[in-house]
């Protein structure tokens, strides 16, 4: 790597890159790509859960008495604004430090921490406002026929708040995914630490190779999760198998709330 | 990385590696304002290239909507990549130089504003376009002068996300030595100087809701019919 100069050709870059993949030495130990893909993968796992297990019956709690909306829209603003790098950078030199933490690796804890943080924002507004955008008059109906406040919330509310409350967890997995790439940047775990190694040895190689991995790995988590919210619209679903056009599509659209990824 | 014991040599809350440290902020005075200026241009360099690429792709996503469906979806792709992979993705074109730090967030923009501007040209009234167009205007004129000023809103509220993400996302741009107070960051992860990270990310909190508040205030000066004329 020729520090302040690009123009290295495609070509090579792409044949360096293969060779990269092929040469076993960087699979293997602490830092080959296998461990560091593991870490990757027990931190976002770890996070999701621990941020959908707080965050969704909150949001949807919030949204179910509807309370707590501006709470809603200020989190997910703040939580915008607050660069990852530095929430990462203040725990891991701050009083929780970068302790090896078992198999999440170095500053382990720290990085957990900061995707859990990063995590919530998403899944509790999507939920609250998922909550809240339930058709009233539909549940003015079912609260006529009869149901209970749990009855309604289980069999009315929760299903048609599904769509928004599968794209938040849709957006927390996201945005976990990319937050611990930058947990390289404080020397902590996971795959955003091939990139750093790459940058330190001016390997140009190594450094598209571990971009590479962490980029197509985020693209097939989102689209995943794309797959798994259109199977649990009920309203999209039924319009599906009615031959009729989705309206909206696949996309989010600007009003649902995301966050910034890292 | 090995930390130091620390000695009691000095008196100031420096050496004692405060997180709240005024000697910090008057001693290294010059140091913040570099990284701040630098901060500012990337930023704002970023997201008005990702503005100027947003405009065109937006209005051919509407007049061809056969390719909405490509642009949303190409963007949202672009938005799902992490930003240090982004950035290690451009290197091999455009090498350790701010132009990787400026492309990769120029992505990002405007994979952001795209969706805004669709959105806002989608929700301009109909009747109106078709008053406009029974006045005689032209496609161009009816784009400058009638829909773009009602799509006004939904565009500054996609610049308002664009530059806030954007301040928090340059701090990464360290990677290539150009991340304005993420260069800060990365510096005191190595030496473990609290001031000096405390000091970085709240300024960089700052930053961000200063570009908002700045955003705010010129839409409400952009479009002052939302006021005048309330129905």
């Amino acid at each position: 790597m020729d520090p302040g100069k690009g123009g290295v050709g495609v070509l090579d870059v792409l044949r360096g890159v293969l060779d990269w993949f092929q040469d076993p030495s960087n699979w293997q130990g602490e830092e080959g790509l296998t461990n560091r893909l593991v870490e990757h993968l027990l931190l976002t796992g770890t996070a999701t859960l621990v941020a959908v297990l707080l965050g969704l019956p909150l949001g949807i709690w919030l949204g179910h008495v509807g309370k707590g909306g501006l709470l809603a829209v200020n989190i997910s603003n703040v939580g915008r604004a607050v660069p990852t790098f530095a929430v990462l950078t203040m725990l891991s030199i701050g009083p929780i430090g970068t302790d090896e933490l078992g198999p999440y690796g170095r500053a382990g804890l720290a990085t957990l921490i900061s995707l859990v943080l990063f995590a919530l924002p998403p899944v509790i507004t999507n939920a609250y406002v998922g909550m809240r955008e339930v058709d009233r008059d539909t549940v003015e109906a079912a609260r006529g026929m009869g149901m209970e406040a749990a009855q309604l919330l289980r069999r009315v509310e929760l299903p048609l708040a599904m769509p928004l409350i599968v794209t938040g967890v849709r957006l927390a997995v996201v945005q976990v995914w990319a937050t611990a790439t930058i947990a390289a940047l404080v020397a902590g775990p996971g795959l955003g630490r091939i990139i750093t190694l790459g940058f330190r040895r001016q390997d140009v190689s190594e450094v598209v190779a571990g971009a590479l991995v962490v980029a197509v790995i985020a693209l097939v988590l989102e689209a995943l999760m794309a797959l798994l919210q259109r199977s649990l619209d009920p309203v999209g679903r039924a319009l599906r198998s009615s031959g009729s056009r989705v309206v909206g599509g696949e996309a989010p659209a600007p009003e649902q709330v995301t966050s910034s990824s890292g | 990385m090995v930390l130091s014991e620390e000695a009691p040599v000095g008196e100031n809350c420096m050496v004692r590696n405060e997180w709240i440290c005024p000697e910090y902020l008057t001693s290294r005075s010059d140091l913040l304002t570099d990284a701040l200026v630098q901060h500012v241009w990337l930023t704002v360099v970023s997201v008005v290239i990702g503005l100027v690429i947003a405009l065109p792709l937006a209005l051919l996503a509407r007049r061809y909507p056969r390719l909405e469906g490509a642009v949303v979806g190409t963007t949202t792709a672009i938005y799902t990549i992490p930003s240090l992979a982004l950035f290690a993705l451009l290197v091999p074109v455009s090498g350790l130089s701010a132009g990787t730090v400026v492309t990769g967030l120029a992505l990002y923009s405007l994979t952001i504003l795209v969706r805004y501007i669709v959105e806002g040209l989608h929700a301009v009234p109909a009747d109106v376009v078709e008053a406009a167009q029974g006045m005689g205007y032209g496609a161009r004129r009816l784009l400058w002068t009638v829909e773009l000023p009602l799509a006004l809103p939904s565009v500054m509220a996609g610049l308002r996300v664009a530059a806030v993400s954007t301040v928090a996302l340059t701090t990464v741009g360290s990677i290539v030595s150009y991340g304005g107070l993420g260069n800060l960051l990365l510096e005191a992860v190595n030496t473990q100087f609290k001031p000096q990270v405390l000091t970085a990310s709240v300024l960089c909190v700052l930053l961000a809701f200063a570009f908002d508040l700045l955003i705010v205030v010129s839409q409400r000066l952009m479009t002052p019919w939302t006021r005048a004329r309330a129905v």
